[in-house]
Formats: structure tokens, sequence, C-alpha cells
């Protein structure tokens, strides 16, 4: 009740209050323009395609290689030493260079090599930097998932003649993913929004789409309707992510 | 509606107080009295400013703005050069600068939510290859095959999507330092741009590539018309007019223009 | 000749000895208790004898082959050495039946077919054949235990390690898992048991170790290490938990 009654007043404070600053009137024809917003909107969405196409075939690329780099940074025996060195470096860097960075430089850089066409597209090679950039994360994400299992579950699995592969493949890994569902959820949340990033080395997805339309129109309202379009798309994502997140913590407890 | 009645009794009175003064048009209308702000772009690209100093008046933008300042009365010293974006140009709410030059064309969009001064340059559009396409003909029908990429925020692009319609989607790009990156990638064969930026970009800048081709003025849509930005309502619109309506009677601005952009006429018409 | 000798074992964890030089011998059939207080070393001699740790000095002869050595695969060990955890240690995301088929189906790459008689069998045996469909959070612990033993029975051990295997149940459950030890003694089986269950150990145990600081240091039938034991420890100790 008092929660209610609080939204409502704040809401009214917001529809009230901020039409009545002075800036408004220019704010709103610049940011809030319905005929803008109504003119752009179906090729926003149009562009939208684009970032939902390279989000589809990001993400398992990224959940694979995450969980090679995972697997290998826990690998343990001794011989597994350059491996481990290689998956460490692997995390260290593509989460230590800004994502922009890394699409910058492998968009342009590796097809400046020379590679023919169209293996030097930047849907490629933005994508792949999508790819290293998110890998690095949802390798760490995995990795506390592996590490999240106790021990005595290996111990378990080991005492019944299961080799270390098969006591990651069928013991600890279901678990460990299990586990960080919620977690990576999240990531792929995030990724949603970083495919806008691969605008600046070309692709023409929501993003540019808006900024084409604000330089054309001087108007920033198509920045919001692709605001809108992701929040269409992110708010339900995060709303499953913590109701996901919210079970395992009472399963937990 | 009271408000609007006020600001222009204030202006009208300043206005006949400082023509009592022996003052100038802009008197009282510009950001600091006495001083002129002019924004360019960060950076400033050649040949519109030289070596991203506009306050050299070196360039032919640089040089424009000097001219219309003296023209408005401002000694050179009396001008300011701020740095804006297009974004920061175009947002609502007070503006650090009088006007702002960077090439901006003038759109009846644009217009609606901000002021243009009179255009003070006539641009064509031309077309930039990269050093896979320097063969490509001057032809609508040879540009629609090739592989396109443009400025996001140029009406270059508008161009491109009505005219020209080429076969495979284009790239767009932030700037003109991205539009050449996806050259030497080779992973577009042409860009569209005003002619003089071209030129530029094609004789310093992208390695191997040429101008092969630029659209006549007189189609529709075929030049971009430069003009400088206002904020909307600005009462100094009318005073920058003035002053470039008489620069363009008594030829300065054409002789800044020789100076500054080099003969086009080399570079052959698209049909 | 034993079916399982240990010689000399030593295990430490950093500056500590946990196990210092514990020589022990299994023969065929029988149940050897090891008794002590928490920290005597009972667990970590359990896990080196099935090798999830590795010694640093020491032999353990399994028929006579010693499996402790090093750069040895332990997998084959393993399959001869089943064990049993205090905490059932099922896999929580696989039912009972799938927990019990995993190591026969992967290590011995049989099928499910191959050995669900088997398995079955197994469930029906210890009472929990209405259970094999259920996950181990759908199964109170001494349902747990029992799975978690029919689990290492279905590998077909030659030797089976039980650590406190019923120190983590409720009172009441504990006679239904101990149920299943006298069962398997019954028909043969090689066991050795981690155990605070002095009136079991004493009944059924055809050997009682006491550990003191990863040591043996008294050994022999029940009868005599309850009534008459020899060493000053020993004594004191059964004092204690016997009260």
């Amino acid at each position: 009740m008092i929660a209610t009654t609080s939204t409502v007043l704040v809401l009214v404070a917001l529809i009230v209050l901020v039409p009545m600053t002075p800036g408004w009137e220019k704010v709103q024809k610049s940011f809030f323009n319905g005929p803008i917003l109504i003119k752009t909107f179906p090729k926003l969405i149009e562009a939208f395609k684009l970032n939902v196409m390279i989000f589809l075939w990001s993400a398992p690329m990224i959940a694979i290689l995450g969980l090679l780099v995972a697997l290998a940074r826990n690998a343990k025996s001794p011989a597994m030493f350059p491996l481990r060195i290689l998956g460490a470096t692997f995390t260290d860097v593509f989460r230590g260079v800004p994502v922009i960075l890394t699409v910058y430089l492998i968009g342009f850089g590796i097809p400046g090599l020379g590679l023919p066409r169209p293996w030097n597209s930047p849907y490629i090679w933005g994508s792949i930097a999508l790819i290293l950039t998110y890998s690095a994360y949802v390798a760490e994400i995995f990795r506390a998932g592996i590490d999240s299992v106790h021990p005595s579950q290996r111990a378990a699995a080991l005492s019944l003649g299961l080799s270390e592969q098969q006591v990651m493949r069928e013991v600890v890994l279901p678990q460990a993913v299990r586990n960080v569902v919620p977690s990576q959820m999240n990531m792929l949340i995030a990724l949603q929004k970083d495919v806008s990033l691969l605008s600046f080395i070309g692709p023409v997805e929501i993003f540019r789409q808006a900024g084409v339309f604000k330089s054309l129109m001087a108007n920033f309202t198509p920045y919001v309707g692709a605001a809108i379009i992701f929040l269409l798309v992110t708010i339900p994502a995060t709303r499953y992510a913590d109701y996901l997140m919210e079970r395992q913590s009472r399963e937990r407890s | 509606m009271i408000k609007k009645i006020t600001i222009t009794a204030v202006s009208a009175t300043l206005m006949a107080s400082t023509a009592f003064a022996g003052g100038h048009c802009s008197a009282g209308k510009t950001l600091t009295e006495g001083k002129l702000t002019i924004a360019t772009g960060n950076p400033a690209y050649f040949p519109w400013v030289l070596d991203d100093a506009p306050e050299s008046g070196q360039g032919f933008e640089a040089a424009v703005a000097y001219a219309v300042a003296s023209e408005m009365g401002f000694a050179n010293t009396d001008v300011v050069w701020v740095r804006s974006s297009f974004d920061e140009a175009i947002q609502p709410g007070a503006k650090n600068f009088d006007f702002n030059m960077q090439q901006f064309s003038i759109t009846s969009e644009r217009d609606e939510v901000v002021d243009f001064s009179a255009p003070y340059f006539i641009a064509p559009m031309a077309v930039l290859v990269g050093p896979g396409a320097v063969d490509t003909a001057p032809s609508m029908a040879a540009l629609k095959e090739l592989k396109w990429g443009a400025s996001g925020s140029h009406t270059s692009v508008q161009k491109l999507m009505n005219e020209i319609v080429p076969t495979s989607d284009p790239l767009l790009y932030g700037d003109n330092a991205d539009i050449n990156a996806a050259i030497a990638a080779n992973q577009i064969d042409a860009a569209l741009f005003d002619l003089p930026t071209a030129l530029f970009l094609s004789a310093v800048m992208i390695e191997g590539s040429k101008v092969i081709g630029q659209f006549s003025v007189d189609e529709s849509e075929g030049g971009d018309q430069f003009g400088m930005l206002l904020e909307d309502g600005n009462p100094l619109k009318a005073c920058i007019d003035d002053a470039l309506a008489v620069m363009t009677s008594n030829g300065t601005l054409a002789g800044i223009e020789s100076i500054w952009l080099q003969d086009t006429t080399g570079v052959p018409l698209i049909k | 000749m034993a079916k399982l000798k240990l010689r000399n074992v030593v295990k430490r964890f950093g500056d500590i000895t946990v196990c210092n030089g514990v020589n022990l011998d299994v023969d065929d059939g029988q149940m050897v208790c090891l008794i002590g207080a928490s920290g005597a070393g009972k667990s970590t001699l359990l896990r080196c004898i099935n090798l999830l740790e590795h010694t640093e000095d020491g032999e353990i002869f399994l028929d006579g082959e010693d499996i402790a050595v090093p750069g040895l695969n332990p997998q084959a060990a393993r399959k001869k050495i089943g064990m049993v955890f205090q905490n059932f240690n099922l896999f929580p995301h696989m039912t009972a039946l799938e927990n019990v088929m995993l190591a026969p189906r992967r290590v011995y790459k049989k099928s499910r077919t191959d050995i669900e008689a088997e398995v079955v069998s197994l469930f029906n045996r210890f009472g929990l054949a209405d259970r094999m469909e259920n996950y181990p959070d759908q199964l109170s612990g001494g349902q747990q235990q029992r799975v978690a033993i029919i689990r290492a029975l279905a590998m077909r051990p030659e030797v089976i390690l039980f650590d406190e295997i019923t120190s983590a149940l409720d009172p009441q459950l504990v006679g239904e898992v101990l149920d299943v030890l006298l069962e398997l003694k019954k028909q043969g089986m090689t066991m050795v048991l981690a155990t605070h269950e002095m009136q079991f150990a004493r009944q059924t145990a055809d050997k009682i170790c006491f550990l003191k600081d990863g040591e043996i240091i008294e050994e022999g039938p029940p009868d005599q290490i309850f009534d008459a034991p020899t060493q000053a420890a020993t004594k004191e100790f059964l004092m204690r938990v016997l009260k």
C-alpha cells in the first residue's frame, strides 16, 4: 500500500514537474518527438534484426569458447601448464581491453592484413571481437561455477573409477553450468547491448541507423526509439535472470 | 508568450541603444558582448581548417569565419574559438557558441531544430574509391555495383540510399578516419564525401585511392549547401546573412574559395 | 596373503603429518574398523588407500601389488576399491538410478540394459526399489547413504572403504545403514571402516585398529581392544567414548 502510494506520487511528480522545467519544451522536441518516433520506429525495428542476428550467431560461439577457456584454465596436470597460461592470458587480455577497442582493432586490423572478400567482412571480424571479449568473461563465470562444485563430488566420482575427463564432463560440469545460468543470462543481456558496438566498424545496426536519423533530422528521438526497442527485449530477459537467481538462492538455503 | 514579448522588447531596446552608440548589427546578440564565439569540429580537418588551428585563419572555413567576423565589425582578436561535436551542436539547451561551422549541410529537417545561415559554400558530392576500384567508370550503373561506405552523420547517406541505391547494403561509419580504415581493409570499395574532403582524403590520407567523379550540383540533392549552424531563433542569423550577402556580391567569398579549395573542374561529372 | 596391505604409509599436508608410517593388514572378507578421535587420521588413511590423496612414502598393496607407485594410473585400483563417504556425495543432478549406473556405464562401457537387472536387484535388496527415480534431495539421509553404498557396489569392488558413513545421519536412521554393512559382511565383502559406532564395531568387526596422531598404536580383536587395551591412550579414548 505504501509502495503503491509512493510510486504513484513519484510518477505524478515526474509527469507534472518535469514538463514545468524551462527547457522541457525544447527537450521534448529533441528527444520525445512523436512524429519523428513514428516515422523512424519501423526502420529501427528493421535495423534491430541485424542486432538479433549477430547476437544469435555469437552467443553459441561464446558459450563454446568460454567453456573451453574455462577448462583450459582448470587443467590440472603439469603437462597442461602452457594451456593454463594461455587461458589466463586470454582472459586477462580480453577482459582488460574495452570492447570497443577490441572491435576496432580486430574489425579493421585483421582484414587490413589483406584477407580477400568476403573473409574480411566487418560482420565476421566484429562478431569475432565480441566472441573473444565475451568468452573471456563467460570463461571466468564458468570457472567460478566449476569451483563452486564441492570437491567431495569430484572425490566421489574419482573413487568410482571415472577418469578426470569423465568426472569433469559427467559430474562437475553439469552442476557448474546449472549454478551459473543466472550469471550467464546477465552476460547475454550485456552482449545484446554490446552488439551495437559493431556499428563503429560499418554494420548498420539499430544504433547506427538511429544515428543516421539523428543526423538527418537533427533530433535525438531516434535514439530514444532505439532505447525503447532495447528495453522491450532486455527488461523481460533481466526479469527472467533475476527470477532464476532468486529461485537458485531459495534452493540453496 | 509574455516571455517572448519581453525578450523582443528588451532586444529592441538594446538594438536601439547600441545603434545610437554607433555599434553594429550583432551588438547585444553574442554570447559575450564584443566577442564572437565560433565553434568548429574536434578535430577540424583540411582543407576547412589547416593543422586543426582555426585561430590562424588558415583553411577555407577559418578564413570565411574571420571574414564574416570582420564584416560584422569584430576585430580578429575578438574571435573566440570553441570545439563542438555535431551532437553538441544540435542538442537542446544553451549553446556555448554563437555559430558553429563544420561543413553542416542545410536540410529542412535540421532547420526545424536549429537555424542555419545562408550557405557559404555549395559542395558537390564526390565518389572516392579505394585502390581496388580505381577503374570504375563514373556512371550510375557502375557505381551501384560497388561496396559502399559513408559517414553515418553525413547527408551523403541520403544520396547513397535514394539515388545510387547500391546492390549491397552500405556500411556506415562514425568519422572519416574509420572510412579510411575500412577502405584500407578493403571492406568497402567507395565512399561518398563532399568534393573538397574527398580530394583531400585521396591526396593525403588514403594511399592509392582516387576521386572518380562528382555529382552535378544542379541536380536535386546534388550538392551540399554548407551553412553556419545557430541556436534556433538566434537573432544573430540576420547579421551573418547580411555579412555573407556582402561577401558574395563583392567577391570576397569567391576569393577565399580560390585560395583554399582547389579547382575541381578536372573531376568528371557522374552521369 | 593379505587382500590389502599397508606398509609405512606417510601422508603430510604441508608441515602436518597426518599419516605417520601406517602399517595395516586386511585379509580377504575381513571387516576392519579404524577408531580414534577426530583428526587422528582415519579419513585421510582411507583416502590414501583409494588414492584420492597421494602418499609421501610407503606402499599400499592390493593382492600383493603396490598401487601407490607414483605415476601409476589410479583408475585401475579405484575400480577394485570402492568408497562411501560421510556426506553421501551423491550427484545431485542425477536420479538414484543414474547415480548408480554412471560408473559401470562410463568405466566399463556397459549399456544401460546390460547392467539394469543387476542394479535394480541391488536397489531391491536394500529396500529402495521405489526410490530409484528420485533425485538425492528427495531422499532421506539414510536412503541417500544406502544409494551411495549401492553405487559403490555396482562397480563390483573387491574392497570397500567406509568413511564415517553414519556420522551425518539422524540417530534413528543409523540402523538402516548399519544393517546394510552387516549384510555385506555376511556376503564376505572385504571392508575397512572409519567409525564412531563403537557398539557396532565391537559386535561386527574382525579387527579394531586404534589410531592416534596418524599412527595405529594398537590393534587386535574387538574383545581384546575394548576389554583389555594395552595402551594408555586407547584406554583413555575408550573411557571417553563409552561413558
